[in-house]
């Protein structure tokens, strides 16, 4: 994987490939997912290595988690942009996913109608509403897990920066939107099943859902996109417009001065980094079985962020170990002391702010420094 | 003359023709003209027909009082402000009033602020590729490489400014004055005709502004540079020729030496900074 050639470097979607980070980013998580593959498939159930399906549905939705919080990176890392509503375009992207899951469902349902989901049925709806209509083909479906988040990002965006909307006044203004959504989507008349949201998915493009092989699947597929998201987002990074970014972060008005137009960069990392998130939900979705309007809610947001601010802020693959992290420690509070979940949570937070400011990343960076230090290498360094 | 015009003004089109086939036109000696020009502020005239001609190459120092209208000439030059009357000429081809702010720019008129503003979490090396002028659109931008060409001018840049071994540090850890020889890096990378400089040495200690006045001079020739500065040592250090601004219009110019024995001078300006001094 050393292609460290001129050529390589040059051409901006393969230059992450190049970077040490990148190649050990890679082969940790292609060596995690060929691990957890094997330790499912090949130990027999009864041995102690063997990982679960239930196990395996869990990593996989760690694993969209870790793309969400590569996507928050992407825009507060790099460009500045503190995003408190990222959760409503990881939302959108699993209700396009689910509105396709319900349509799959057919005639299976409770209620038996050939082309209502139930909750339509059950609301005496007598057709589709048209922004359900082109779900039933899967590759519709999977256009608007980009599009939709991605339009959304775009119309919002655009009116943001135009109007130089940035700072704390921009993290609101995204908090209150996706306030908004949920408040929108909590209700029946909007046609995405209300309070419930969307459930009782049956088959994927065939497959059934509720199979191991199926999981195991989503889980390695998941895996994939995580792999394709951070080469894309590293790409973005170590090119001249990452740069443009790292300069608008912290000079906006310099940046503007030496003929960049700031606002369209701002753009166009916010949509990118919507459409992950969007891909993100969509992969979730199908591996926990349900998407409703709690996904919205601002709280979920701002611990996206945590993940983020935990595992090393800038770095990309500091989200992707904070959103792991976080998540595994959830897992298992959650299941010993649930009421005690928001207190580690919080003594986490504040614990890595004290002794890690730079998050997890920042640790093992420093650690890089130490052994350098310790050990120069024979060559003296630039 | 219309034809010549439109064929000339096709470096607008081509960017990357704009350093090698310059249109502004220097023949009759002059790269800025400025004749007759006022400004006022609310009845306040902080340029009162102002006359001022800089050479093609020339280094110039404008030294003054404050409230003698230093800045507010510069933003006249750069579009910032309009003036009320008068004509400002880049060039004997370029009506400056005519002309928005991206566009003097682009002409090559670049522009250093008193504070100095660098990317500091970028090396210095990538601070003055962000700088380059090249095509500053998103996708261009996204997948811009790296070529020799531009490597040699970014190290020519460095050479001049005298920052090579600091090439690959973070901006944000040069000290004040390295700082400034960066950002008069960045505005070199825009090749610029006419540089703009505001208090380059105000803060340094005297070494750097020794090296900043080898630098200074050593641009003039090939750029035009126009120096705004209080420090009358550095003056004395880099001066050709000197202008002497006072509320709002021309007092005195000639040599540092001329301008020094000019009794009105002394009157307004030495002689009190001079008292300031001791």
């Amino acid at each position: 994987m050393s292609l460290t050639t001129e050529s390589s470097t040059n051409f901006w979607l393969t230059r992450p490939f190049s970077e040490r980070s990148t190649q050990i980013f890679l082969s940790v998580l292609l060596a995690a997912l060929a691990l957890v593959t094997i330790l499912h498939v090949a130990v027999p159930p009864d041995n102690p290595l063997h990982v679960g399906a239930y196990t395996v549905n869990l990593f996989g939705k760690y694993l969209s988690y870790a793309l969400l919080a590569v996507a928050v990176d992407l825009v507060w890392g790099y460009l500045g942009i503190l995003s408190l509503g990222h959760g409503a375009f990881f939302a959108i992207g699993g209700y396009a996913m689910g509105m396709y899951l319900m349509r799959q469902i057919g005639e299976r349902g409770t209620y038996g109608h050939p082309v209502l989901p139930d909750f339509m049925v059950f609301l005496n709806w007598d057709s589709l509403p048209w922004y359900w209509l082109g779900f039933d083909m899967a590759w519709f479906a999977f256009a608007m897990v980009l599009i939709a988040p991605g339009l959304l990002a775009l119309v919002f965006g655009f009116l943001a920066f135009r109007s130089r909307v940035t700072g704390v006044y921009l993290s609101i203004i995204t908090q209150a939107l996706t306030f908004a959504l949920m408040l929108a989507f909590f209700r029946n008349e909007m046609g995405f099943g209300g309070n419930n949201g969307l459930t009782d998915f049956r088959e994927l493009l065939g497959y059934n859902l509720r199979s191991n092989d199926t999981r195991l699947g989503l889980f390695i597929a998941t895996g994939v996109a995580l792999a394709l998201g951070y080469i894309l987002c590293r790409a973005i990074v170590t090119s001249k417009l990452g740069r443009v970014c790292v300069a608008t972060r912290d000079a906006e008005a310099r940046t503007r001065f030496i003929g960049y137009r700031v606002e369209r960069f701002q753009l166009f990392v916010f949509v990118v980094s919507a459409m992950l998130a969007g891909l993100a939900g969509a992969l979730y979705v199908p591996q926990v079985g349900i998407i409703n309007p709690s996904e919205f809610s601002p709280i979920f947001s701002i611990e996206i962020v945590l993940w983020v601010a935990l595992g090393g802020r800038a770095t990309l693959y500091g989200a992707v170990i904070g959103a792991i992290l976080v998540n595994y420690a959830k897992t298992i509070f959650t299941g010993v002391m649930p009421d005690a979940w928001l207190f580690a949570l919080g003594a986490m937070f504040v614990l890595v702010t004290v002794f890690l400011p730079k998050g997890v990343a920042g640790l093992f960076r420093y650690l890089k420094r130490k052994t350098r230090d310790d050990h120069p290498p024979k060559e003296a360094t630039a | 003359m219309s034809l010549l015009q439109s064929l000339t003004t096709r470096d607008r089109v081509f960017d990357f023709m704009a350093p090698q086939a310059s249109p502004v036109d220097v023949r009759h000696g002059p790269i800025l003209y400025m004749e007759d020009v006022s400004v006022s502020f609310d009845g306040f005239k902080a340029i009162n027909n102002l006359n001022l001609t800089i050479d093609d190459g020339e280094l110039r120092c404008i030294i003054g009082p404050n409230g003698a209208g230093k800045t507010t000439m510069m933003d006249i030059i750069t579009g910032k402000t309009r003036p009320n009357e008068g004509s400002v000429w880049f060039g004997s081809r370029h009506n400056l009033l005519q002309m928005n702010e991206p566009d003097i720019a682009s002409l090559g008129i670049g522009r250093k602020f008193q504070k100095p503003t660098v990317f500091e979490a970028l090396s210095v090396f990538e601070n003055l590729e962000l700088a380059m002028a090249a095509d500053k659109r998103i996708f261009p931008t996204l997948t811009a490489r790296m070529t020799g060409e531009i490597k040699d001018r970014i190290d020519e840049v460095l050479g001049t400014i005298g920052l090579i071994e600091l090439r690959f540090q973070p901006a944000g850890i040069l000290s004040h004055g390295q700082k400034q020889w960066l950002e008069i890096g960045m505005l070199l990378m825009q090749r610029p005709r006419l540089l703009l400089v505001d208090e380059p040495v105000a803060g340094m200690t005297e070494q750097e502004m020794e090296r900043t006045a080898e630098l200074l001079t050593g641009l003039a020739g090939k750029q035009s540079v126009v120096v705004v500065e209080h420090d009358m040592g550095f003056v004395r250090s880099i001066a050709r020729k000197v202008t002497v601004l006072h509320q709002g219009s021309v007092l005195a110019e000639g040599s540092m030496d001329q301008v020094a024995s000019d009794p009105s001078v002394v009157e307004v300006y030495l002689g009190a900074d001079d008292e300031e001094a001791a």
